[in-house]
């Protein structure tokens, strides 16, 4: 503190005609925040009705203001003498309205049905939502039939890129360790019974036809999803989007279409990457507790695994693929112009895209029960 | 006081390759209201956010009430900082925060505690923008631009500041409610007290507001003075920006009003 700041001081006496107030220094925020202990002791009996002589005081800013007439209940002093140039600062604080402000209403009885009804109302207006957004994708497709070159190639394969080629390196790094986890806790498992050659079988079976697609599917909503419905959000918020509409370009063809494409098409690719690099996985950790050669697996492979379970595989990675993409621009779109509002439609999008891949996966398990299973 | 509450010297500053300013002095004396013009690209912004710290220099020195905004320890840093408060040139209001919360952050952060008091304290501040009382719970992306403007200032101006830095004030709002912001700050300013420093482009706000001018171009300050001085300065770059038919209206306008 600079030492052109005197002190805020109070000065209490009691004189002939009742008590005497007299205040001297900087009655400022600077000052008076936190109010000193001595101070707070001595404001506190300092009587209202008084006489309050502030000619000492060398500065009073509108928080020295608002805390005398708080302390005078609101009303000045009945004797009070006041510098002329202190008196603007107190008739801003004077001029302060006395009612509370309109007040948040408080938590009753039937607020939680009403949340329950608005949850409802929610999911329903969701899933409305959900069926518009393929709408507007679908006639736009139909338009794009009849004008050929107006077909958003460019950005298809910048979206493939960015979402299939980007994907790869963590892809390859999940897939190969969740492998060689498998494959070792299987393994320990299945040289109890002596019945190490169904490693492959194992293996084979539960990457491809279901933990490869979902496993790339976690990791893809996590990190393309997530990305998608941001970028879509910022646009949003920096009013690109409006710009676009401006100019009578759709939306869904230029921006939903092309990640929704391209995530459908690298979808399967990178199922295959994961699935592939994570059975790698598991023969080097077959070879290493089992002294399973990578010969003997790879030729074991095809008998035990039949191939239709590759097409479910990469079957199921597009249709994810397409979910996921689906989703994350849908709650992309929703974003209104404030970070709440994007931070809580990026954790939807996640959440939601997570969810749907696991329901329609446990729909595939049904559906697809009599296919490609060589005991079923 | 003697000390300036800012003093730019021998400030250079590079982006890049691309020098923007090369060793500009400049001392803003305390209680004047002072304008940054210059044309677009002339690294007005770049100063501005220089004195308050969020980009440095190059080379020479900011120094704000006397001191080097990272001089001393953190708590005197911090007191420092409390000392002035900008208003950005959109706003910068806290978008998850109502208008309420948002101009009793600063003051809940500094450390008042009392309910009551803080409401007393942001519903001043809000008469002093001239808001009124009912848009306390509404929330930033509910107002006009020109109650966001109002609601920045308040906040702005929540720690009783003794140094206030706009950046485009006026930019964005229309001519009516532009002039009515105008009129405002400089209400503000006699009955606080403060210290101003703006950026602007804008003529008519140039004219109404400022006591001192700055004029920025190629990197250096042309002139700093009076607006009647600097218009007096010859220059060709001045030639065009004040001697225009339409800066000329401007002026006599802002003046009008001024």
């Amino acid at each position: 503190m600079p030492s052109d700041r005197p002190p805020p001081v109070i000065r209490i006496d009691a004189g002939g005609s009742g008590m005497q107030v007299a205040l001297a220094g900087d009655w400022t925020l600077q000052g008076l925040c936190p109010l000193p202990e001595g101070l707070r002791r001595e404001l506190a009996v300092a009587p209202p009705e008084g006489t309050w002589n502030l000619a000492g005081v060398t500065r009073l800013d509108s928080f020295g203001a608002v805390l005398l007439w708080r302390h005078w209940g609101r009303r000045r002093p009945a004797r009070l003498d006041l510098p002329e140039a202190l008196a603007p600062v107190l008739a801003r604080a004077e001029a302060l309205p006395g009612g509370d402000l309109p007040a948040e209403p408080g938590y009753r009885f039937l607020d939680g049905t009403a949340q329950l009804g608005r949850a409802v109302h929610a999911a329903l207006h969701h899933l409305l939502g959900f069926v518009a957004l393929v709408g507007h994708i679908l006639i736009g497709l139909g338009g794009l039939l009849r004008r050929r070159d107006y077909w958003p190639l460019r950005e298809i394969s910048a979206n493939f890129y960015k979402v299939g080629v980007r994907a790869m390196p963590v892809t390859a790094l999940v897939g190969f360790l969740i492998g060689v986890v498998m494959s070792y806790l299987s393994a320990l498992q299945l040289r109890a019974f002596g019945a190490d050659a169904f490693i492959v079988n194992i293996l084979g079976l539960g990457i491809i036809r279901e933990l490869g697609p979902v496993l790339v599917s976690v990791l893809v909503a996590g990190r393309s999803g997530s990305a998608m419905t941001a970028q879509l959000g910022v646009m949003r918020v920096t009013e690109e989007i409006d710009a676009l509409t401006a100019m009578g370009i759709s939306r869904h063809v230029r921006l939903v279409l092309p990640k929704v494409v391209a995530l459908t098409l690298a979808m399967p690719l990178l199922t295959l990457w994961g699935s592939a690099v994570a059975i790698l996985g598991g023969m080097v950790s077959a070879y290493v507790q089992l002294g399973m050669s990578f010969d003997y697996f790879l030729n074991a492979l095809p008998r035990a695994v039949p191939a239709a379970n590759l097409v479910i595989g990469l079957g199921k990675g597009a249709v994810f693929g397409l979910l996921i993409a689906l989703v994350a621009c849908y709650f992309g779109l929703r974003v209104r112009p404030n970070t709440e509002s994007l931070s809580a439609n990026t954790t939807a999008s996640v959440v939601a895209s997570i969810t749907v891949v696991i329901l329609v996966d446990a729909v595939f398990a049904i559906a697809t029960r009599s296919i490609g299973l060589p005991y079923g | 006081m003697s000390t300036f509450p800012v003093e730019l010297r021998g400030v250079s500053t590079r982006f890049g390759k691309q020098w923007i300013h090369r060793g500009i002095d400049l001392a803003v004396p305390a209680g004047e209201v002072v304008a940054l013009v210059g044309g677009s690209g002339s690294g007005k912004t770049t100063l501005l956010r220089q004195m308050v710290g969020l980009l440095h220099p190059a080379e020479g020195e900011v120094k704000v009430f006397g001191e080097r905004l990272d001089a001393g320890s953190r708590h005197e840093q911090l007191a420092r900082r409390r000392r002035f408060g900008m208003l950005f040139q959109h706003g910068a209001l806290f978008s998850a925060f109502t208008v309420f919360a948002n101009i009793a952050f600063p003051l809940r952060e500094f450390g008042v505690r009392d309910e009551g008091l803080l409401r007393d304290l942001v519903l001043l501040k809000m008469a002093m923008v001239e808001l009124e009382p009912d848009v306390a719970l509404r929330m930033p992306a509910e107002l006009s631009g020109g109650m966001v403007k109002r609601v920045a200032l308040a906040r702005a101006l929540a720690l009783e500041p003794e140094l206030l830095v706009l950046d485009e004030p006026t930019a964005g709002l229309d001519p009516d409610l532009s002039s009515a912001f105008v009129e405002l700050i400089r209400s503000l300013h006699r009955a606080l007290g403060l210290t101003v420093i703006l950026v602007t482009h804008d003529l008519d706000t140039l004219a109404a507001l400022a006591t001192r001018v700055a004029v920025l171009s190629a990197g250096r300050i042309l002139a700093f003075g009076t607006l009647d001085e600097v218009t007096n300065v010859r220059d060709p770059f001045i030639d065009r920006f004040f001697h225009g038919a339409r800066s000329q209206a401007a002026l006599a306008r802002g003046l009008g009003a001024g």
